[in-house]
């Protein structure tokens, strides 16, 4: 394994664990008996039985996507923090298609819904790279925006044809309109009473699979194609990919067309699983949010979201079940939130574990000189080891005066 | 007795140590010069003593004292001051203002400027600085902020002086200008610390120099006693060749023809045009050079060479065909390769391998793409090629971060990607800023044999030394316009530095005449 990919992993857990301390601190706080016992669901419940497992992937489905979303875009250095409108878009897509067209075959139905759900995305994603490449609006600021409008769009959509006004949300897809499940339900289940034979099932279906295409596909697009060379040369530095005359604007409306389509491929496969429903709330959808979290924890890397994403499902479930023990919803929620907001500072671990785990091999490789007399220290004479970096530079400090 | 001896100073980096060991003394009054490569370790070792760094082992004495210096605020109460490399003055504040800032006499909080006014006066005349106090930072030239520098220095009565390659922005009268200003401190009794990779200045001002090479202390010598050669090869640690073995240049036909190029200005700033009416020719076969002093609007002419920016009127020819509008790629395909003056900025993507970087020009050509995705091993092959080829050091090979290169390296990545694209003409700005004797070497002879293999080069630069080397024929570029066309075996230094600095200006420029009849 490569040095950095290592590091990557070492910092994620890090940050995780710091998470989780605080987080322990703070039921510890709001009900010390049972503390203990709720951090140990936390962590265990999601792995507990098949069922649990079933769920975590289940839940991980959309904000992997919305992960692979926002770690697109910020591999292209942009923050695209509309993954949530861009979300509820295709959702809403999704809903509308899947209650409507019952006259068409269920496979091709499903499969228009999601296409459909993911170029509706994209085009919603387009608005603000349009509006950067053309008009330079920063894209946090339109994203913002295209958040709002998306949201009471959705909502005027759902009230006007998709509503089920007895529970104030949007109606209910017919079970033939939701992804197949392929029979996983039967693997990912759990037996109501030990030896009872009565088994319940989990909400699994095969979202978590398109899931994991997807960031495989991201990948590829990114480490492999013409096309990701472009897009990361205008992320890392865009003086130089316009010295290398790549046209930034059609970058810019590319990549957040891409991410787009990622967020609404996403919201499309969560309101297809017949469990969740959109409500009629002026709130903004959590799911694009939580992305930028699992990007961050990913550290932006394609297949770190699938493991991130499935991470934060895990220690969400596993929050939900912590209200059994008497924990109310809300510290339960702060606790998660605490949890998650650590991973944000997952870069920061990584360059601090850097320079720690490079002084630890050091002092591995050249041992004092009583345990390895015949031996020099390797670090001086290496003819290919960078020049010093610093010396290159300014210093990265400056007295007071600085201008 | 020393006034500042570092003795046994180390300090390391993750995987380098940029001090091995060092020991320096300064004596009272002497002006020490302190020699080295690029990452020779010569800025560590200042950070170290300026409380920029803390020093990993070894300690600082000061008058045989040991001291503490944990940062630039214990330097300056130890007397120690420091003029940068790139000065740390507020543009908007005035020269007075600047000198005062961090150590301005207050009474119940508002400022008495008058007897700082008196102070900064009298030093200034003291050492001959011609520089009106009142006027903003920004609206002075180079050399003057450079005395505001000093003149920083002074006001805090500071004794030992570091001097951070304190003539790589003056012109020729201005560096004399400053050899005599720190003759005079030294007279004074103040120490001098004077970083330079400059052998000559070393020759006019020091007294000591004190030689460091990979992070190890070479010697100290005596200026007087030792020839430039001895010290050039205590740095290099090998013989260095400093003047250039360089053939007759055959010029040949017009290769970009440049006419009446101008760009106006920002209206809300100072409404000056960036360059004005600029026109030449390169040819094939000469190393044109545009010399002059840095802000004259070089940059801005390079930009609009090369597509990075607009211009408001004129013409660019590229063989025939007008690229006056073209796009970058559009221009690059014409045969413009481009080494540009900031790398970090737009030569390279740091982020990127040395192997992608290698193809940030040529990455969508079919050589290295098909069907939209690249040819990985096409591609490391190339890389691993041009790391042969061009003698490209770095960690890992082709797949070494090219962040985490030195300077030159960094340097030579560019300028393998861009000579290897065989190019009609080649931009060169600044290609050897920053770098060590043995990459300038080699850069000079890559361009040299640009033009022996009867390709254009158009070279900008700022280093006299260079310009005169190098170029067959030099434009002298002052507040955005040509003042200038000369050959460089007919000119002299002090003649160019008039030229730059726009005490003299010839008035009848020849390409409008007989080189456009040529080319027509």
């Amino acid at each position: 394994m490569n040095r950095d990919g290592f590091m990557s992993f070492m910092s994620s857990l890090v940050v995780l664990a710091i998470g989780l301390l605080v987080g322990f601190l703070i039921m510890l706080i709001s009900n010390p008996s049972a503390a203990w016992e709720a951090f140990r669901t936390i962590l265990t419940f999601g792995f507990s039985e098949m069922r649990s497992i079933g769920n975590v992937l289940q839940g991980a489905t959309p904000i992997i996507m919305t992960g692979l979303s926002v770690a697109f875009a910020f591999k292209t250095g942009l923050f695209n923090i509309g993954a949530t409108g861009q979300f509820a878009a295709g959702g809403i897509t999704a809903i509308l298609i899947g209650l409507n067209f019952q006259g068409t075959p269920d496979g091709v139905r499903i499969l228009f819904a999601l296409v459909a759900a993911t170029v509706v995305g994209a085009l919603w994603g387009a608005i603000p790279g349009i509006l950067k490449a053309f008009r330079n609006v920063h894209e946090v600021i339109s994203c913002i925006m295209t958040n709002y409008i998306s949201m009471f769009f959705v909502v005027f959509l759902i009230e006007r044809y998709a509503f089920f006004p007895i529970e104030n949300r949007s109606a209910s897809l017919p079970p033939n309109s939701n992804l197949p499940t392929f029979g996983l339900e039967n693997i990912f289940r759990s037996e109501f009473i030990r030896g009872s034979g009565i088994y319940r099932s989990s909400q699994i279906n095969i979202g978590i699979f398109i899931a994991i295409i997807a960031a495989i596909l991201v990948y590829v697009i990114l480490e492999k194609t013409t096309f990701g060379y472009e897009l990361k040369a205008c992320g890392f530095n865009k003086d130089a990919a316009k010295y290398a005359g790549i046209s930034q604007n059609r970058n810019i409306i590319s990549s957040m067309m891409i991410s787009g389509a990622l967020a609404g491929l996403g919201g499309a496969m969560l309101y297809m699983s017949g469990t969740v429903h959109m409500g009629v709330g002026n709130s903004l959808l959590p799911y694009g949010f939580t992305g930028i979290s699992v990007a961050f924890l990913g550290l932006s890397n394609p297949i770190g979201i699938i493991f991130s994403g499935t991470l934060i499902s895990h220690l969400f479930l596993g929050g939900a079940r912590v209200q059994v023990l008497g924990f109310p919803l809300e510290v339960v929620e702060i606790v998660i939130s605490v949890i998650i907001y650590f991973c944000a500072f997952v870069s920061l671990v990584k360059m601090f574990l850097g320079k720690r785990i490079v002084t630890w091999f050091k002092e591995r490789s050249a041992p004092p000189e009583e345990t390895a007399p015949a031996e020099e220290p390797p670090a001086l004479e290496e003819p290919t080891a960078p020049e010093e970096p610093i010396t290159d530079e300014e210093p990265t400090q400056n007295g007071g005066d600085q201008a | 007795m020393y006034i500042i001896e570092m003795r046994n100073i180390t300090k390391e980096f993750p995987g380098i140590i940029a001090n091995d060991d060092i020991t320096l003394q300064l004596k009272k009054g002497e002006i020490h010069a302190l020699l080295g490569e690029n990452g020779a370790g010569k800025s560590t070792l200042m950070s170290v003593l300026f409380g920029l760094y803390k020093q990993e082992a070894g300690e600082i004495f000061k008058d045989g004292e040991p001291v503490a210096i944990a940062g630039p605020n214990d330097a300056n109460r130890l007397g120690i001051g420091m003029v940068h490399q790139h000065f740390k003055l507020v543009h908007n504040f005035t020269v007075l203002e600047n000198i005062v800032l961090g150590v301005e006499t207050t009474r119940s909080g508002v400022l008495q400027m008058a007897e700082a006014r008196e102070q900064v006066l009298a030093l200034s005349a003291k050492y001959g600085f011609d520089i009106d106090i009142d006027k903003e930072v920004g609206q002075i030239s180079v050399g003057m902020q450079q005395r505001v520098e000093i003149l920083k220095m002074l006001y805090r009565q500071n004794e030992i002086l570091i001097f951070d390659e304190p003539t790589a922005v003056l012109t020729p009268q201005e560096i004399d200008a400053l050899m005599q200003t720190m003759r005079n401190m030294a007279a004074e009794g103040k120490s001098i610390l004077f970083i330079t990779h400059k052998l000559d200045e070393i020759k006019l001002v020091a007294d000591r120099c004190s030689v460091l090479r990979k992070g190890k202390m070479i010697g100290t010598v005596d200026v007087a006693s030792t020839s430039k050669e001895e010290m050039s090869e205590m740095m290099v640690g090998r013989k260095v060749i400093l003047s250039l073995d360089k053939k007759e240049a055959t010029p040949g036909k017009v290769i970009m023809e440049v006419r009446n190029l101008t760009r106006r200005g920002n209206e809300k700033k100072s409404g000056k045009a960036k360059f004005n009416n600029v026109s030449f020719d390169v040819r094939a076969g000469e190393i044109l050079c545009i010399a002059g002093i840095e802000g004259n609007g070089q940059t801005d002419l390079v930009y609009a060479l090369t597509g990075l920016s607009n211009i408001d009127s004129g013409t660019i020819t590229m063989n025939g065909q007008d690229i006056t509008k073209a796009k970058i790629r559009k221009r690059t395909e014409t045969g413009i390769a481009h080494i540009p003056e900031d790398r970090h900025k737009h030569g390279l993507v740091l982020d990127y391998t040395l192997a992608y970087n290698t193809i940030l020009q040529t990455y969508y050509t079919p050589e290295f793409q098909s069907g939209g995705f690249l040819k990985m091993n096409v591609i490391a092959e190339y890389a691993r090629e041009l790391i042969e080829r061009f003698d490209i050091r770095s960690g890992q090979g082709e797949v070494t971060p090219t962040r985490s290169m030195s300077g030159g390296n960094q340097q030579k990545v560019i300028l393998s990607r861009e000579i290897s694209r065989d190019p009609q003409l080649l931009i060169a700005v600044q290609p050897t800023r920053g770098l060590d004797v043995g990459a300038i070497e080699y850069i000079h002879s890559q361009l040299l044999a640009q033009r022996d293999n009867g390709k254009a080069v158009l070279l900008v630069s700022l280093e006299l030394e260079e310009v005169m080397n190098v170029s067959d024929r030099i434009l002298v570029m002052y507040e955005g316009e040509i003042v200038a066309d000369v050959n460089p075996k007919e000119v002299t230094f002090a003649e160019l530095g008039l030229y730059m600095s726009g005490a003299k200006r010839m008035d009848d420029i020849a390409y409008d005449k007989t080189e456009t009849e040529v080319s027509a």
